[in-house]
């Protein structure tokens, strides 16, 4: 057993990382048996059950709120509202999203809540509660935002060089225009708190968050209490995919507003439609771009104007945005380059974090850009693609060096060779030939993806770990289950550090009194950053273990915690990791933010119904870059899971407001799972080929390894070329095609009827 | 007393709410592995094992995964359920669960324990036999896909939940839920509880119905239940109908095919074994099989939706309503039954308790769904088409059409259009014309009133087009 601190990404030869393990709790899972935040409410005695009174426009002002009549609702407890509030009426962190609201913000907007004794009595007491409204004038899309100079916060602007002379220079320029929509998380357990206070004051909410510690702060400040006074746990969540970075915060707040008031536990667990009409979703974006290529199709130069559509409050709309602006490179040198960034406000939900968080959007600009300007080029897009890679001694627009972009390229090769992308495109060729109503298409599209936050103070985690005296393990970490497999990669960290069989390490649930200041579970990084902790907590024990382990050389680890305890040696510790080498600057936009890049590269293949737009994914081949895998079951689970979410966003899930000028303006119109369609198993690629890239040993990292959560999200931009490459084999040669996005059946067909139109 | 039967043991429905729901009663019980996604059949969180009849109408049992979500906990009075948790425990997993948790078929695991239920039914399947080498739905373990077509996973991409199910063998000769569909499921027990009742027979149903109109009807409550979860409408007094022997006839005859209204979609697809090819394909993408297990023809005609598939399948087929109250039946043209959006010339003291589809059936029959999703989605547009093409004439052309109006229609414009001409690309493009102005659809979440308008012309190309001369 080798008892020495080692470089934090060295693995030793008999490492419990890089083995394929299932969840840690799929047996739990796939029982019934794991518990989720709801599933405690039945276990806890004498619980009151919160219901909304949600707005019915998308903006007004707050004449009257008369909950009288509510209490005349058997079963209702209390209603809460502004005037309840000890301390602070806010749930956000940038002090915009008032609790309890005086206006309406967005339809749905949750004006008070009503405890009741069942869920049925609450949602009967709020049918009651009487509120009058004064509307007034709602935004509903960027367009109409951007029309009403309507924006929020930081308007940031990432330039390099000189992009007018970039575009002066080019052989051709194009123009266009890119806009699409959003996302909703759909993550299949909807928010959930449930809060108890205790015989001295002290709050306990259990919540479905991923981000306990900013739930801990939200609770405090809207309680008027220290942080200490609260605790948060957070034992696993039904998914997350950012959903529940910010939006849990205002529910949690609202459980414990009432737990202290009451004195009883107060469950807050929002039904589907509450959940998707009150909690933000992924960015929907316009860009406008201006893009100049030499003659041999490299970028000379990119001029962007990026609009997000933020929703009614800041919330994370200025990261997500600036991590946008970081992307819109993608895997490309663009030497001459002005982006500008900002935020509309809108009357609709606050829209926030979602995996990829700004990269996606970015890097669907600039795909868009290579997909409608190749035709013209008169160059294959891939060809196009790989020909703007960024090359060694190349910085991004912000100014990081791009680390190993070789590795793009063998991502790249790989791919191609493993799909034999090559010969399939000329069989697809000869197939479209002889197909009037069906044209198959297919695309190969890379991803380049910084890791770490882009604020650089987020870049720390802690962990704690516990050694028993017979030699048990402990740990706990600052990160978050949501199901992405952290809990399963930490235990094999802390047996992999110990050097003790995984069978002794377990983990307990993520709670603010056992690590404190935590980051949120976001950015793909938890993995780097709590796996740091944990190992360099574990190293902490074993530094002390050292001297013992000279007396016992022969020693089981049992005997030698035994005797290490027996000498008072701390067999415990809290391990702390932080991110080295990080600076950024928000207000330049420049600055090293990124440890590394995710790296990854897919090949799809789709077929389309000429008559009506419907498609299929025949073949997805991916080659992705996870560093040494710290646990490689998750990671092709992450590869495979995240690629269908992205190719759900670009084709399928279609968020639609009610834009007209209607009494329900700014009514979601999808606010169902039959109305929102996620991708299910008919999604589900016919073949789908996932490998790692091998060689991807990444220096600085927990054992090797890379983040892994959002970058092969934007794998499935692959679909989306595919299904361009499919319209325009309806068309002559050399026709731009453009799609919408999302590229629904409907979409398709527009964009395959506009090719057969071509001239 | 009121029970049912969970993983084996008796749990008492006495003075449970009525609009509770069989989900929502399991929770109660601390079972709390089946999941709330959606509360209206969508996602399949929530699916349970009940043992039910077996589909072919053979005295089997077999078990059958529903959303639990849905049904009324009283509508399972004298039934038996299983739930994941019931199937098997963390140190002795059942071999579907083994399957999915070493496979990593669970990442989130929230929806894991409903996918275990609905892909525990298809393990279970007494006809799933290993043939060939499967197909992109098919496992060469016999394991259907469509199976599992009702159950979302947001997390896993789902390539290692087909592996799962792919990787089954079959069931071992003491597994004791293969061995309970050797004998009988449990019969229909007449039920009335507050707020709930389900009569014993057709005529005590049809003297309720006449005593109290406002009632509502039950059949595999798969509307009803969205209403009671989402929109909160609650009833006096619901009825159920869905286990009533007189409503769950079949027969075929030399002139008729006769289904009983509360046969489920299931079932009648099962019993069909063919028949109708046109309500077979019709079936197959009628949302997912944890509602085609629940739902009925009853049903879907008798909320009158116009989105429900299948009217325009069966109004190709020239089928009729057989309606009874107490004063004795009528049959009602399928063209005729409805008047209106969600309303239909049923009487509120009216059952439906047949469809007849005449025989012998058109020899050109085709069902086309226009969705954003191949499974488990509502049609933005569905057409359901009927020709007798003889020496290259059109002889007879019913086209039933749903999604493009407030009700159910038949394409009488474009029947007209095709009729007694000869079966060419002429031909199908001027009725294609036609046919795409039929109805006058509109614009919403679904689809553009112009691409609904687009797509109707276009199915009758495509049609033509897969069935060229």
């Amino acid at each position: 057993m080798t008892i020495t601190a080692s470089p934090l990404s060295r693995r030793p030869d008999d490492a419990v990382v890089g083995t394929p393990l299932p969840h840690e709790s799929a047996a739990l899972h796939v029982t019934g048996r794991a518990l989720y935040t709801d599933d405690l409410v039945g276990r806890t005695s004498g619980v009151l059950h919160a219901h909304p009174v949600q707005a019915p426009h998308a903006h007004a002002t707050i004449t009257s709120v008369d909950v009288a009549a509510a209490h005349d609702v058997p079963g209702v407890v209390r209603v809460l509202t502004a005037a309840d509030v000890p301390g602070i009426n806010d749930a956000g962190v940038k002090h915009d999203e008032p609790l309890f609201p005086s206006e309406v913000m967005y339809h749905g907007h949750a004006i008070c809540w009503v405890l009741g004794e069942s869920l049925e009595a609450a949602r009967l007491g709020a049918a009651a509660v009487e509120v009058t409204y004064a509307p007034l004038p709602a935004l509903l899309t960027v367009e109409e935002a951007i029309a009403a100079q309507s924006f929020q916060g930081a308007r940031p602007t990432l330039a390099r060089g000189d992009s007018p002379a970039g575009l002066a220079h080019a052989a051709r320029v194009f123009e266009g225009v890119t806009s699409f929509a959003g996302q909703e998380h759909f993550y299949l357990e909807t928010h959930c708190s449930l809060a108890l206070v205790d015989e001295n004051g002290q709050v306990f909410v259990q919540s479905s968050t991923q981000h306990p510690s900013e739930t801990q702060e939200i609770v405090a400040h809207v309680l008027g209490v220290p942080n200490h006074a609260v605790t948060v746990q957070c034992l696993r969540m039904g998914g997350g995919f950012g959903g529940k970075e910010m939006q849990p915060h205002g529910l949690a707040a609202v459980a414990a507003l009432g737990a202290t008031l009451t004195g009883r536990p107060v469950r807050v667990r929002l039904t589907r439609a509450q959940d998707i009409t009150m909690t933000g979703k992924r960015h929907g974006f316009h860009a406008t771009w201006t893009a100049g290529f030499d003659a041999d199709g490299r970028f000379t130069a990119l001029e962007a104007t990026l609009t997000s559509d933020g929703g009614w409050s800041l919330d994370l709309s200025e990261p997500v945005l600036s991590r946008a602006l970081c992307h819109i490179d993608n895997a490309y040198w663009i030497p001459d380059i002005t982006v500008h960034g900002r935020i509309a406000r809108t009357h609709k939900t606050s829209q926030t974090a979602f995996r990829g968080f700004g990269g996606p959007q970015g890097m669907l600009v600039i795909e868009d850009v290579i997909g409608r300007c190749a035709p013209a080029l008169g160059i294959d897009p891939a060809e196009l693609r790989r020909r703007n890679f960024y090359a060694d001694g190349q910085a991004t627009p912000y100014g990081q060096p791009v680390r190993h972009p070789g590795r793009m390229v063998a991502a790249w090769e790989q791919v191609i060779a493993s799909s034999s992308m090559e010969a399939r495109r000329a069989e697809i060729d000869d197939w479209n030939a002889t197909q009037p109503h069906r044209k198959r298409g297919i695309a190969i599209t890379p991803v380049k993806f910084g890791i770490s936050f882009n604020l650089t103070a987020f870049n720390q985690g802690g962990a704690l770990v516990h050694v028993y005296k017979d030699g048990s393990v402990l740990i706990s970490h600052g990160g978050t289950e949501m199901g992405q497999g952290l809990h399963t990669k930490m235990l094999q960290v802390a047996a992999t550090a110990l050097g003790v069989p995984l069978e002794r390490v377990r983990l307990a649930p993520t709670r603010t009194d056992k690590v404190p200041n935590t980051s949120a579970t976001a950015a793909s990084a938890s993995a780097d950053l709590n796996g740091g902790a944990v190992k360099n907590a574990c190293e902490q024990i074993l530094a002390r273990l050292t001297p013992i382990r000279e007396l016992v050389p022969d020693a089981s680890w049992e005997e030698l915690v035994a005797a290490a305890y027996r000498g008072r040696v701390q067999l415990w510790a809290a391990g702390f990791y932080r991110t080295e080498g990080l600076n950024w600057d928000a207000a330049t936009m420049t600055g090293h933010p990124f440890k590394y890049f995710a790296y990854g590269a897919a090949v799809t293949e789709v077929e389309v119904d000429g008559f009506t737009g419907a498609y299929t994914t025949r073949r997805v081949d991916i080659v992705h870059d996870v560093g040494d895998s710290l646990s490689p079951l998750v990671d092709v689970g992450q590869i495979e899971g995240g690629f269908v979410q992205g190719a759900g966003w670009l084709t399928l899930e279609d968020l639609r407001w009610d834009e007209s000028d209607g009494p329900s303006r700014g009514r979601l119109a999808t606010q169902a799972a039959s109305t929102y369609k996620l991708p299910s198993l008919s999604e589900l690629p016919e073949q789908f080929n996932v490998a790692l890239l091998a060689g991807a040993h990444e220096d600085g990292v927990v054992y090797g390894s890379k983040a892994v959560g959002e970058p092969p999200l934007m794998l499935a931009l692959s679909v989306r070329e595919a299904l361009r490459d499919a319209c325009a084999a309806f068309g002559p040669a050399g026709h731009s095609v453009e799609l919408a996005s999302p590229a629904t059946p409907e979409a398709v067909y527009w964009a395959l009827t506009a090719a057969r139109g071509a001239s | 007393m009121a029970d049912i039967v969970v993983n084996g043991q008796p749990r008492d429905l006495t003075g449970v709410p009525p609009h509770t729901n069989v989900l929502d009663f399991l929770r109660g019980c601390g079972l709390t592995g089946a999941k709330e996604g959606c509360a209206e059949g969508e996602c399949g969180a929530c699916a349970v094992l009940v043992v039910r009849p077996a589909a072919d109408g053979s005295p089997a049992a077999e078990w059958t995964a529903i959303n639990s979500c849905l049904a009324p906990a009283a509508a399972l009075d004298g039934q038996e359920v299983v739930t994941a948790e019931g199937l098997g425990r963390p140190d002795a997993l059942h071999p579907v669960q083994r399957e999915l948790a070493t496979r990593g078929g669970s990442q989130c695991g929230y929806c894991t324990p409903g996918f275990v239920c609905s892909m525990g039914a298809e393990y279970y399947r007494a006809d799933r036999v290993p043939a060939g080498d499967g197909d992109r739905y098919h496992g060469a373990n016999g394991f259907d896909l469509h199976a599992i077509g009702g159950n979302l996973c947001r997390c896993t991409g789902y390539r290692p939940i087909k592996d799962a199910a792919f990787a089954l063998g079959l069931p071992a000769p003491d597994d004791v839920m293969a061995q309970r569909r050797g004998t009988a499921a449990p019969v229909a027990v007449a039920t009335d509880l507050r707020g709930f009742v389900r009569p014993a027979g057709l005529t005590e149903a049809l003297h309720l119905l006449r005593e109290r109109p406002e009632v509502v009807v039950v059949a595999g409550s798969t509307d009803w239940g969205v209403d009671v979860n989402l929109r909160g409408r609650r009833a006096e007094l619901v009825v159920a109908v869905d286990r009533l022997p007189e409503l769950r006839g079949f027969s075929v005859t030399d002139t008729e095919v006769r289904v009983g209204a509360a046969l489920t979609l299931t079932e009648l697809d099962r019993r069909l074994a063919g028949r109708l090819p046109l309500v077979s394909e019709m079936i197959a993408q009628f949302a997912s099989r944890l509602i085609r297990n629940c739902a009925t023809l009853g049903g879907n005609l008798g909320t009158g939706s116009p989105i429900g598939d299948a009217a325009p399948a069966l109004l190709a087929l020239d089928a009729s309503v057989v309606l009874a109250s107490a004063d004795g039946t009528r049959t009602v043209p399928l063209s005729e039954f409805f008047t209106g959006y969600r309303t239909s010339q049923r009487r509120p003291d009216e059952l439906i308790t047949d469809v007849v589809v005449p025989r012998p059936v058109s020899g050109l029959t085709a069902f086309h769904k226009v969705a954003k999703r191949a499974f488990d989605d509502i049609s933005s547009v569905a057409a359901g088409y009927a020709l007798d093409v003889v020496d290259g004439v059109v002889r007879r052309a019913r086209i039933g059409l749903g999604g493009v109006a407030a009700t159910p229609i038949r394409a009488l414009a474009t029947e007209a259009a095709l009729e007694g001409r000869p079966w060419t690309a002429e031909t199908v493009d001027a009725a294609a014309a036609t046919l795409a102005a039929e109805g006058t659809p509109i614009s919403d979440q679904r689809a553009s009133a112009a691409y609904r308008s687009a797509m109707l012309g276009q199915s009758l190309r495509k049609l033509f087009a897969e069935v060229a001369p």
